[in-house]
């Protein structure tokens, strides 16, 4: 490819490549099109459903499609009270996910059994699979819902999520930094998305 | 759950003996195995058992029955297949497990198992106050919840003798009518969906937004929303509400439309749907169906119209029948109680009378916030209802309304305590399931998806 | 909803049946041994479809109101009926000892009650005489007991509030 007679390095060509680093990429593309299984028991998953439809459209966030087999899907959303006879149905499910996986777990019940407190349902879904965000609300409103995501996919974007995993011995066990030269751990960033505190 | 792990094996781990998928699948079916719960192959099954699940339940002359060896003779030991669709599966309709046995491509036997939902919801209301009951019941079918609270303050009121003013018994039925409204049209979304038309889902889930937004503006909560309580409801209608509901049943109204235009002239669904999952009306009356199901083969039963509640004598609507009995009749049916619906609350509209939202009674019914601070004896008395609660005399007493989905009813025994002895609700959609294997027998797996959709199951009112 | 005369004048089975009236529904109370016929002939009389069924346990509350030739027992099967033509209600309460927990099945008089009865099963321990397929309904296969009884605790686990710093 000829140089332009005033080649200054990659400036020359900005206008015409992006550059970025590889792990952004990757971080960019699995949180824009995380695609969710549809895991909704209860009350929940119809508000799940209406997060879908036309008023709070989680299409926009690349994650209207809802996978019916797990092997597809990303993201889990465990959308409703969890049964002592549905629980090893969600372990099967969840383990049926390819990596990288991630569990939201939607309403109270989901997180810790909600109004729920007795023999039947599960106390809290993260005694099955592990949770990367807990929305709580009986049920969440699809706004609820939406945070929820959003807060997985700025995880997701700034990788403490990979971070966190790889330190804790869960996932699929990559080790990015033995595996991938010249990679760095990215620095901690918190993640604050709008609730006051 | 371990992976299997071949070098476990290799180190000669004694739970991975066999070649590690094989081990790891048997493992995780053994897991989800239901033993008897399940279908399991006919020279296992009993015989009325099998005439069950090919859906020949009524008593019939011998020389007519359906004699099992002799229907499903013909097919060998390999030539059937025995499969299972969900619990978690995309026709979205909960976590309704269905076995079905094939023969190709049609159903010869079917079951369904359920339980995938149980909550323990009639435990739960025995450790509940009558106050808190409502809390509960209303999670178990979550696309109606306010007709689950309409029935069991209904029973609590009955046993407690109470009258309930004019204005709330109205509000009641202005909200169960919207309710049926948006449950409808949630029903008709799922179905569409399920028949593969993803632009329904979203019409009907947008019409459902609209209906959700005015129970917001009443009720504080999209859903589940604790209002219609023993006594009366939770507060009254915000000022403006005749306009956002006239708001509502207009836009309603005026898009069922495009529902039809989606959908009802549309050919492949209706041959999806027409004479899909037709049993004779006899058969559905001694298996207890009651609903749309019931109405869409030709039996006139509507509770509102047959043992009129709260106050639908006193206004004008259709009950609506069909005539075939098909998923056809099953969806016209409810779109056009979706019109009847949207015609009640135009006279509620008319009608609404001025007064009360709940009863006066004391021990019903707690005291207006602002008089807690002025009234010691308001603050007692609100104190002693929230902890204590409600004490109905000794008795029982079953009560039934008409959901979206059928006969809900609420079998309440009081034993005099602030908490019932036993609670018990009659859950439509669990006893509408017992008419699914009559109605799948003969057809195809495709039509299975079209005649469960039209059954309209709702797993927290299937499990509880 | 106009009853035509009491039941008793016109069904000749519930002579000699306990009955009672409860906030304006007719209750009748059938022995276990004349329970089917009893069913039977109700559903010949027009009650051709079986609302409810469900059992009570009353183990807390053993002295309930109940007619003077009626003994009480733990356990109860309740059915409601339902007659369309005279849109009427009747209801069966029939009385089950504890140490003797069974009860024949309705299901050959209304196969509507198949659910019920595996679900009053499941949850209260009541075994059905003649049910095509006594199996649990709403619980695991392999659980033991039966939550619905009083005598059951409902499984509640302890849950501890921690004056524990949050993550920000």
């Amino acid at each position: 490819m000829p140089l332009a007679q005033s080649w200054n390095g990659l400036e020359s060509l900005s206008h015409n490549l992006v550059t970025s680093k590889l792990e952004d990429l990757v971080r960019w593309s699995r949180r824009s099109s995380m695609w969710p299984a549809t895991f909704g028991l209860a009350c929940c998953a119809i508000e799940m459903m209406a997060t879908g439809g036309a008023e709070y459209d989680m299409s926009r966030f690349g994650m209207e499609v809802f996978r019916a087999s797990p092997r597809q899907a990303d993201l889990m959303i465990v959308a409703g009270r969890v049964s002592q006879k549905m629980a090893p149905v969600l372990r099967q499910v969840y383990d049926q996910m390819a990596e990288p996986k991630w569990v939201i777990s939607m309403g109270v019940c989901a997180s810790t059994g909600g109004m729920f407190n007795n023999y039947a349902v599960v106390q809290g879904v993260d005694e099955i699979v592990p949770v990367d965000v807990y929305a709580p609300g009986c049920p969440p409103g699809p706004n609820t819902l939406l945070h929820a995501i959003l807060t997985l996919h700025e995880k997701v974007r700034t990788g403490e999520i990979l971070r966190r995993r790889a330190a804790s011995g869960a996932g699929a066990g990559v080790d990015l930094a033995a595996e991938v030269p010249g990679w760095t751990q990215p620095l901690a960033t918190p993640v604050h998305l709008g609730t006051p505190h | 759950m371990r992976q299997a792990d071949p070098d476990a094996r290799a180190a000669g781990d004694p739970e991975v003996a066999e070649p590690g998928d094989l081990a790891a699948r048997a493992r995780l079916v053994a897991e989800t195995d239901e033993g008897s719960q399940q279908l399991v192959r006919s020279d296992e099954t009993g015989r009325t058992e099998l005439l069950i699940e090919q859906g020949g339940v009524l008593r019939i002359p011998e020389s007519d029955a359906l004699d099992p060896d002799a229907a499903d003779a013909t097919f060998g030991a390999g030539e059937t297949m025995i499969l299972n669709v969900g619990p978690q599966h995309p026709s979205t309709h909960g976590v309704l497990r269905m076995m079905v046995e094939l023969q190709g491509e049609r159903v010869l036997r079917s079951k369904p198992v359920i339980g995938y939902l149980h909550t323990g919801m009639e435990k739960t209301g025995e450790q509940l106050t009558y106050v808190q009951g409502a809390t509960n019941v209303t999670r178990m079918d979550y696309l109606s919840p306010l007709h689950n609270e309409l029935v069991y303050s209904l029973a609590v009121e009955k046993l407690l003798g109470v009258e309930i003013p004019p204005r709330a018994t109205w509000i009641r039925m202005l909200m169960c009518e919207l309710n049926r409204i948006s449950s409808h049209v949630m029903w008709a979304a799922t179905n569409g969906m399920d028949l593969a038309s993803t632009s329904m889902m979203i019409f009907g889930i947008r019409e459902r937004d609209l209906v959700l937004q005015f129970f917001e503006k009443v009720t504080g909560l999209r859903m589940n929303h604790n209002y219609i309580r023993p006594g009366g409801v939770a507060a009254d209608l915000p000022d403006g509400w005749e306009d956002d509901v006239e708001a509502v049943v207009d836009t309603v109204g005026a898009r069922l439309g495009d529902y039809d235009n989606l959908l009802t002239g549309q050919p492949i669904f209706r041959e999806r749907t027409e004479g899909v999952g037709v049993v004779p009306a006899e058969l559905l009356v001694a298996l207890s169906a009651t609903g749309p199901l019931l109405r869409a083969a030709g039996v006139p039963w509507d509770l509102r119209r047959a043992t009129p509640y709260l106050a639908y004598s006193e206004v004008d609507f259709d009950v609506i029948v069909g005539s075939a009995g098909d998923c056809f009749d099953r969806y016209a049916v409810r779109l056009n109680e979706v019109r009847e619906s949207i015609r009640i609350v135009r006279q509620i509209l008319e009608k609404m009378p001025p007064g009360d939202y709940r009863t006066q009674d004391k021990k019903v019914t707690p005291p207006p916030r602002a008089r807690i601070d002025e009234s010691m004896e308001a603050l007692i008395h609100h104190f002693k209802l929230f902890t204590g609660g409600i004490e109905p005399p000794e008795g029982e007493v079953y009560v039934a309304v008409e959901s979206p989905r059928g006969e809900l009813g609420c079998y309440l025994v009081s034993d005099g305590s602030n908490r019932p002895m036993r609670m018990h609700i009659r859950a439509p959609s669990f006893v509408n399931l017992q008419s699914v294997p009559a109605l799948l027998r003969g057809g195809l797996l495709a039509d299975m998806i079209a005649i469960l959709s039209s059954v309209d199951p709702v797993l927290g009112d299937v499990d509880r | 909803m106009a009853p035509s005369g009491p039941l008793v004048w016109r069904v000749a089975e519930l002579d000699g049946v306990p009955a009672a009236d409860s906030l304006g529904d007719e209750v009748f109370f059938p022995t276990r041994a004349r329970y089917i016929e009893v069913a039977t002939a109700l559903c010949r009389a027009g009650f051709v479809t079986c609302s409810d069924l469900c059992a009570v346990d009353y183990l807390t509350h053993p002295d309930r109101a109940l007619p003077e030739a009626v003994r009480p027992e733990r356990f109860e099967v309740v059915v409601n009926l339902l007659s369309h033509a005279e849109v009427r209600r009747a209801r069966l309460r029939v009385m089950v000892p504890e140490d003797d927990p069974v009860c024949p099945t309705l299901f050959s008089v209304y196969p509507g009650t198949e659910n019920m009865e595996r679900e009053a099963y499941d949850l209260m321990g009541i075994r059905f005489v003649g049910h095509p397929d006594p199996s649990r309904i709403l619980l695991p296969q392999d659980w033991e007991g039966h939550p619905l009884r009083r005598d059951y605790g409902t499984g509640r686990v302890p849950v501890q509030f921690k004056e524990a710093p949050g993550p920000r």
